[in-house]
This record gives structure tokens, sequence and C-alpha cells, in this order.
């Protein structure tokens, strides 16, 4: 909880998602389960995000590797310089680049290779590219973006031609989670579009462990797992 | 007798006019130019007769132009969209309508009580009454207008939904008042208050109820009509008419009750009745909404062209405009802002601006003026005018001005700094990741009443309601892909059609010619990148003197330069849009208006084909293509894996990859059938026969034989570029288009738009893993 800022009531409304992503009920999710998920399947990174929530080596996602992945995208807080902690959270701003990074950087070299810059590329354009464009246009990124003349990208100077432009976007915010509305208003559910179970309202846990207990087994795993 | 045919005939005539002229229509809405017409046709009438002999008469307008414009609308609506967003709907529509009328009615009165409009005798009640029928938007007004100005989903169905379900809430004011006012002031308590309270709920209610029966007896009834299709449309078409004269014979909101028809109906409709008939349903409806439509803007602008009713008092007539305008804008802003407290995606400024500003009046507020009873009403012929001159206020100049004023809006925000190519790239795919994210962590929820609604519509209503063989055919994937087949294979023969001849794919082999494909700057761009190379430039550019050096060096800067700015170029023609910006369009005059479908489709194609190759890679290495081919014939019953194991076998032909680099690269030559070219791979001679008693696949005959012999020569390049719709396609892995949004109601009727992407709907791919496994030697 503390490592991922999630508050809890985002917790369960995550958990609720991973029960329903994980249709064999295994406790953990396999890529099949991601795939299941339409939008993906239209998307033209779907297969790397997909892979970016498997750690090398694993094929299966459990909830607190889920979770730990999804805070990347909590908005940043900007007040927290303070703290000199900016830098762990995972939903600091270099961390969100480091992720995006490792969405071009597959074979995780550290360094985004002219190679993988060309398989990105293709996937991300339309089919009228021919292979010839795509190269031309690969050679000019790493052009612009190479400093140290490797013919290929690090993470810093990734970083540096995307600082200014990070500064400016919403960084990586998805709008879901830009708000959390007040849980409390059954009124505002109606309004905002999105009805979550009316289990899941409640912040505290007790009060939900009455209405569903069934799976308040699970759940309350579930959080344990996240508070360690 | 003519005359009165004419009046019906002509502006379906000048509709043809304005459609061909879309340079005007881009800058000027069709309605605006429509009443500018009947002006015209107004003003020949006039000289003729010396009378208005033609006026839009409430009868006429509220019971035969308005049903079919309504039914159109409900009928097309993109369910899903609308009920994710139902309440703020709702809120706009009762809350918003009712702020309206108090507010306007009220200012008006007090205004007059100030002395501001000279000697008129109008009490409190007929002000409100005023106000009450001023304050509806109206449907008609708002499609006409948004037409031309592209918004986003949510924006749309805001102002769409609000402008039909606010008719409940007109209704009942419009009738409360009325009453008030035959009442008189003094006879007015807290009873008949209440009364008025309570009335309007049954009347929405009712009125929904109304619409939600019929649409539910239309169901049943093209479940049972598979022996008469002919006359199948027919039904459609009299029952949402019978629920709308039922709902007004009771009273009760009838444009409520045919848009809750259509939206029930819809999906049942297109499952149960054959292809014909839907196309049917399709083009009658929008020949009718489209006739009607015109024929009311033109009647707006014939009525005004009469003396009798024309009153003028520059107060009332200035003041009522800017009341409209102002409160509404109030009133968006206001009810917005308490929305966006509770919304999970607020709605942001722009879209508030747009929608005040889109809150246009139209014929709905003209008919009920013209409803009014002279006797009660003594100024009935100044508020006639005076909704005349809003009408034409907001339909004419708010439907110029609305799109300048939201490019000037946009434009103002969007950030205009040079990025590099990488920032380009990489913001794209941060909108893909974010939109990837928002479908993991399922932005729109596991929603329990969703859920719960959907396994009582699956399990009850689907099982009343559908034709058994329909139900079959729900399993979505099976759906689509027979849609799309359909689909690509018509496209096909269009195009082949249009190049002159069934074998066009042959002739096209004969003139392969370098300069002839580079007709695009694209291709002249890749000239010159490639023959930077060699040496030599394309004939688009000046060809370089060999002689001096430093013009060389100078034109080869210039390529550079123009090589950068081609690299732009490219990625900002060429990236896949997000699914964010895939913009919902509703037309009244075209049906396939949204072409990111082509993006979405291919992007999912590549996808299928990644997650197979991956697949068979990585369980069972590159088989002997016979054993492939030979097993898909034992599945036949399921089409999905035929298209799939079809696809298997090419791809792993392209070369024995797993990664998705690879596969990309593959990927060029893969997608223009591989497998038929010389220079890609592998040709299995045994794999191509092997096609034929593939009737499901339905390769044109001729098609079979130029294959074979296109497969000697290679494609050439423009060929391989243009051609999207070769016979590989068809057969290639299911164009699966699901769509995320039931927005695709309104482009693609055929597909039912239950087709969302809840996890638990869409099966994983590879559910026919072990049957395969069998089959393997």
């Amino acid at each position: 909880m503390d490592q991922t800022g999630f508050s809890s009531a985002h917790l369960l409304r995550l958990y609720d998602r991973f029960e329903c992503l994980d249709r064999d009920n295994r406790g953990y999710l396999s890529p099949n389960d991601f795939e299941a998920v339409g939008g993906l399947a239209m998307n033209p990174i779907g297969g790397r995000i997909i892979d970016a929530f498997f750690s090398s080596g694993q094929d299966t996602v459990d909830f607190s590797s889920f979770v730990r992945i999804l805070a990347h995208f909590r908005p940043t807080d900007r007040n927290r310089n303070k703290e000199g902690t900016q830098q762990e959270l995972p939903n600091s701003r270099t961390r969100k680049l480091k992720f995006a990074f490792q969405l071009y950087d597959l074979d995780r070299d550290g360094k985004i290779s002219r190679e993988e810059l060309l398989q990105v590329l293709r996937a991300m354009l339309g089919l009228q590219v021919t292979k010839e464009q795509l190269q031309s246009i690969a050679e000019r990124a790493i052009q612009e973006a190479d400093l140290d003349k490797d013919d290929a990208i690090s993470f810093d100077e990734f970083k540096k031609v995307l600082g200014f432009f990070l500064l400016q976007s919403q960084s990586l915010v998805p709008d879901r989670m830009k708000r959390i509305p007040p849980l409390r208003m059954i009124l505002a559910l109606t309004c905002s579009g999105v009805l979550p179970s009316l289990v899941h309202l409640s912040p505290s846990t007790e009060t939900m462990m009455e209405v569903r207990p069934k799976s308040r087994d699970r759940i309350i795993r579930a959080l344990q797992v996240c508070r360690t | 007798m003519i005359k009165e045919k004419k009046k019906y005939i002509l502006p379906l005539a000048n509709r043809e006019v304005i459609e061909a002229n879309h340079h005007v229509t881009s800058v000027i809405p069709e309605s605006a130019l429509l009443i500018c017409f009947g002006f015209i046709l107004g003003g020949m009438i006039w000289g003729a007769d010396k009378v208005q002999t033609f006026t839009l008469t409430p009868t006429v307008f509220f019971y035969f132009l308005l049903p079919q414009v309504i039914l159109d609308a409900g009928y097309h609506m993109p369910n899903k969209l609308f009920f994710t967003n139902l309440g703020g709907i709702l809120v706009h529509a009762v809350i918003g309508t009712c702020w309206n009328a108090a507010s306007l009615g009220l200012s008006l009165w007090g205004c007059q009580m100030g002395g501001a409009m000279g000697d008129l005798d109008i009490g409190l009640l007929q002000y409100l009454l005023f106000g009450s029928l001023m304050a509806a938007v109206d449907p008609v007004a708002v499609i006409a207008v948004f037409e031309q100005v592209h918004v986003n989903d949510v924006l749309f169905i805001m102002v769409f939904g609000e402008s039909l379900l606010n008719d409940g809430v007109t209704v009942v004011l419009f009738n409360v008042f009325d009453a008030f006012v035959s009442l008189g002031g003094p006879k007015i308590d807290a009873a008949e208050i209440i009364k008025g309270i309570v009335s309007f709920f049954v009347v929405a209610f009712g009125g929904s109820l109304v619409g939600l029966v019929f649409g539910l007896l239309i169901s049943l009834l093209t479940r049972c009509t598979k022996n008469i299709q002919i006359i199948e449309p027919g039904f459609i078409f009299v029952l949402g008419y019978l629920s709308y004269l039922t709902a007004e014979m009771l009273s009760l909101s009838a444009i409520l009750s045919i848009v809750f028809c259509g939206m029930c109906c819809q999906k049942y409709v297109r499952a149960n009745m054959d292809e014909n008939s839907v196309q049917t349903v399709r083009y009658a409806m929008k020949a009718f909404a489209n006739g009607s439509e015109t024929i009311i803007f033109v009647f707006l602008g014939i009525s005004a062209i009469d003396k009798v009713i024309w009153v003028w008092n520059t107060g009332f007539i200035l003041l009522t405009l800017l009341f409209v305008l102002v409160y509404r804008f109030i009133g968006v802003f206001f009810l917005t802002w308490i929305l966006n407290r509770f919304r999970l995606v607020p709605l942001e400024f722009v879209d508030q601006v747009i929608m005040s500003y889109g809150g246009l009046r139209g014929a709905v507020a003209y008919g009920l003026a013209v409803m009014l009873d002279e006797n009660k009403i003594k100024e009935k012929n100044l508020m006639v005018c005076t909704t005349l001159i809003v009408v034409y206020f907001t339909v004419i100049l708010q439907g110029i001005t609305m799109k300048p004023l939201v490019m000037w809006l946009k434009v103002k925000r969007a950030a205009v700094t040079e990025v590099s190519l990488l920032e380009k790239l990489t913001n794209k795919m941060f909108n893909h990741t974010l939109v990837a994210i928002e479908d993991i962590s399922g932005q729109i929820g596991h929603n329990y009443m969703r859920s719960k609604w959907k396994y009582f519509e699956e399990n009850w209503m689907s099982w009343i309601l559908m034709k058994p063989s329909a139900r079959k055919k729900q399993d979505q994937l099976f759906d689509v892909f027979h849609q799309l087949n359909l689909k690509d294979a018509m496209e096909y023969v269009t195009e082949g059609e249009r190049r002159g001849s069934l074998e066009f794919v042959r002739n096209e082999n004969s003139i392969i010619d370098f300069k002839k494909k580079s007709e695009s700057e694209s291709f002249d761009i890749n000239n010159a990148n490639m023959s930077n190379d060699h040496g030599a430039m394309s004939n688009t550019r000046d060809p370089i003197p060999s002689v001096s050096l430093e013009m060389h060096e100078q034109t080869m800067k210039a390529v550079r330069e123009a090589e950068a700015i081609n690299a732009h170029h490219l990625l900002d023609q060429h990236l896949y849009k997000s699914r964010k910006q895939h913009r919902h369009r509703f037309s009244r005059s075209h049906f396939d208006i949204n072409r990111d479908e082509k993006e979405v489709q291919e992007i999912f194609q590549r996808t299928m084909r990644n997650r197979l190759e991956s697949f068979t890679s990585a369980k069972m290495g590159v088989k002997p293509p016979k054993t492939i081919v030979k097993h898909t014939q034992k599945e036949q019953q399921q089409k999905m894996p035929n298209g799939k194991s079809m696809d298997k076998a090419k791809t792993s032909y392209s070369g024995d990859e797993g990664s998705e680099g690879d596969s990309a690269s593959g990927y060029d030559q893969s997608y223009m059938r591989a497998t038929y070219r010389a220079g890609a791979g592998i040709e299995n001679p045994a794999f191509m026969p092997d096609l034929d008693p593939m009737d499901l696949l339905q390769i044109p005959p001729w098609l079979a034989e130029s294959e074979l012999d296109s497969s000697m020569v290679a494609l050439s390049h423009r060929a391989q570029v243009d051609l999207p719709r070769t016979p590989s396609n068809l057969r290639r892995l299911a164009p699966l288009r699901i769509s995320t949004r039931s927005t695709d109601s309104f482009t693609l009727e055929n597909i039912p738009d239950t087709q969302q992407m809840d996890s638990d709907q869409l099966p994983p791919p590879p559910p026919p893993r072990p049957p395969r496994d069998d089959g393997y030697v």
C-alpha cells in the first residue's frame, strides 16, 4: 500500500478487476487472461504491454505484481520532493519513463537499438508505410536522440529527449485514475457512468465483509499481500 | 393540387443540390441552407398568392414529419454509450430544461414589470408557458449541426441524448402551464403543482414504457417472420409509428416512446431479420428521416413569409434571444460542474462550451408555439414570431459559427512546439499504453448492474426475442467474421470491376513501372531516399548535375531536410490512432463514415497473427504445412480456427520467426500473399490445391487461377500497397472487428452491438489448442 500509493478503496476495485480477469480463479494471471481483454487486440502495442506485466522468465502475475505495475500510472505527486523518496515511488516521472522505455527495449539491455526501434515503428505505423520509409524514420529518430553516437538510445538520452515533453503532458495517467470519486455517494456513481458493485463502496473492509462473505477471504489475503 | 405536391417535392430536390456542394455545406450547415431556401420559396408563394397558403401546421409536423426523424435517431442510437452516460444526460435533460424554462419565463416577466417591453398583455403564467416551449433543445437541429462538427463521443451523446429526452419535460411543462393558464392565476394551489410534478413522472416513464413495449413487440414479431421476409421491414415502421400514436393518445410523451422503441428493438431486429431486410430498414429509415428533416426546415423558412403573423416587439425579441443564450450557458456550466464532481472522466471546458453553444432550438418549439390557444393568450403572434426568430438565430447563426468556434477553441489549446520524431512516436506510444492500461484495469469496470443486466438479457430476453438461429450466430466472433468476409468480398469485387477486368491482378503485373507507381508524395520521397543511396534522383526532382559538386551538396542537404520533413509527415499520417481518438460520427446521409475502422481492423489482424505465431513457435515450432492443412479440414465446423490455421500455415512460411520484430517485417510480405510470391518463402504446392475444398472461404473462382499465375510475377509495389482487398484477405483470419463501443451501430449496422469487450465476452484466442495437438503427427 505504501509502496504503491493506492488507497484501500482503489485496491479493492483493482482486486475486483483482477478477479474478473482471472477467469479460472487461480489467483494469478497468465498471458491468456490478458489477451482476453478485447481492447488489447486492437492496440498496436497490446502485446508489449502484456509482456510488461510479466517480469522476465515468469508467466504468471499475481495480484501484488499486477498492482505494482499499475501503480506506475497514478498521477505524479508533485509535492513529495522534500521527502527525497521521489525516485522510488512507482509513479514518479522517472519510473514512468522507465516503463515506457521498457516498452521499446524488449531485450532489456538498457538501450533501444535500431532494430528495436524499427520493430516499434512497424507495430505502430499503418501498413502502407514501406520498409524503406520505416528505416529512414528510425535513422532520423536515432540521429536526433543519440548523443554519444553509439547508434542506440540509452535511457538517459531517452529521458533527455522526452523530459520536457513529459513536463507538459499529463504523464501517463489514464483518465480513470485522475479522480477517485467519493465513494459514499451512490447518486454520484449514477452520474459517473461507472457503477462499481455496491459491495465495494465502503472504504472499510469490515462493512464489506458483511456483505460478501465468500470472497472476503481472498480479498483479505490480497490486501495482506499488498500491505507487505 | 399540384402546388401541394410541389411543396413537398421541391425541398427534396433542393437537398440534392445541396448535397452536391460539399464546400458550401462544410461552412454552412444544411439546415441553414434549407431554411433560406424556404424563405425563397415562401417568397415565391407569397408573391403568387398574396397570402401564405402553406405553413407548418402542428398536426402535420407532429404527426407526419417528426416521428420518422426520431425513429431514425432511436434506431441508430449507440446504446452502450447512451446508458453509460445516462445520468448526465438525464440531469441535463430534466434539470437543465426546467431551469431554462423557469429562468426564461421569470426573466422576461421581470423585464416586462420593469417596462422594457412596452405594453404587453402577458401574465406570469403565460411567460412561464412561453419559457417552457422555448426551453427545449431540438434533436433535429442538433443532429443537423453536429454532423458538420466532429466532436468526441461523450459530448455528442450528451447533447444528442439530452435533446431527445427533454421532450418528456417539455411536454409536461407545456401541458401543465397550459392548464394553469386556462385555470387562471388564483386557482393554482399546492395541489395543482403537485399534480404537475406527478404528471411529469407519469408522462416520462409512461412514454418510455409504451416505447419499450412496442420495441419488444417488434422484436417478437421479427422472430416469427421467417416466411414473410418481404414485408418484414414494414413492421418496424408501422409499429414504430404505432408506438408514437399510442403514447400521444394516452397523453404520454410520444417522442420518448418512439425513441425507446427504436433503441429497444435495434439489436433483436438486426439479429432476427434477413440481411436484405436489415438493409432495407436502414435505407428506408434514412430516406424518411432525411426527407422529413428537409421538409421541416424548408417549412420553417416558408412559415416566416407571412404578413399575418408578424408582430414586432424589439424588447421582447431581443431579450428572449439574449436570455435563451445566456441561460443555456449558465445552465450547462453549472450542471456540468456538479456532474464533474461525480464523473470519472470530467467534461472539459471546451466540451462544455460546445454543449452550451449547441443548444439549438428548432421546429419543436415552433410547433408548440403555433399550438397555443389564441383566446387564452392574446399575444400568440408575438410569441410565434419570437420563436421563429430564435429558431433562425440558433440554427443559422449558431450553426454557421459552431465549427469555427470549435476549431478556434481547440487550436488554442493545442500545444505548438517543435517535437522530435522520438517524441512524436513516444507520444503515440503513451496514448496506446494508456488505452491498454485502461482496458486492463477495466475502465468501465466490473460493473455489477451491468453484468446482471447482461446475464438477464442473454438468458432471458435473447431467448424469447431472438430466433434460435440468430442466437447461435450471436457468437460474436463468428458473426463479425461472417459480416466482414461479406464486406471484403463485396469490396473486392467492386475493386476488380473498377480496374476494368475481373482478372485485374494479372493485368496489373504487366505494367510494373517504377515511375508510374510514384503517384503519391510518399513514394516520391521514397524514391528520393532510395536514390540517395544510389546517387541518382527520381524524375520528380531535378537531376543532379554531376559537374558541380556544390550544388550536389546543397541538393543533398535539401533532400535531407526533405527527409526530415517527410519522416515527420510519415509519422503524422500513418501512426495508428489510439482508441480514444476514434471519433464517433453520426450522419443523416452517410452510412460508412468512420474510416478508422480500417485501422482497427488492421491492428487487430496483426495482433492476432502475432499471437498465433508466438503460440506456434512457442509450442510447436514450424510444422510441415501438410499437417496443418489436413487438420484444418477436420475443423470445418468452427470457422475461426480455420481461418487461423490457414494463417498460421502462412505465417510459419515467412520464416521461423518467433519475435515480433521479425514477424513484423515478414508481415510485410505475408500480408500481401506471401505464400504466393516466389520471393517470399517456401512455396508448398500441396498447400494451394487444398484451398479449393474450403468453400467457406469463398474464393472467387477466377482468382484461384490468377493466384497461381501471379505467384510467378512479383506484384508491383503499388499493387502490394494499394490492394488491401486481395483474396488472401478474404481468407485470412478474421478481420475480427469486435467493437469496444456500441457507436458501431452507426456504422456497422449489421453487427450487433453487444460486442462489448468485457473480459468474459471474448473467448481467449486459442480455445482449439487441444484439438490441434491431436492432429499433429
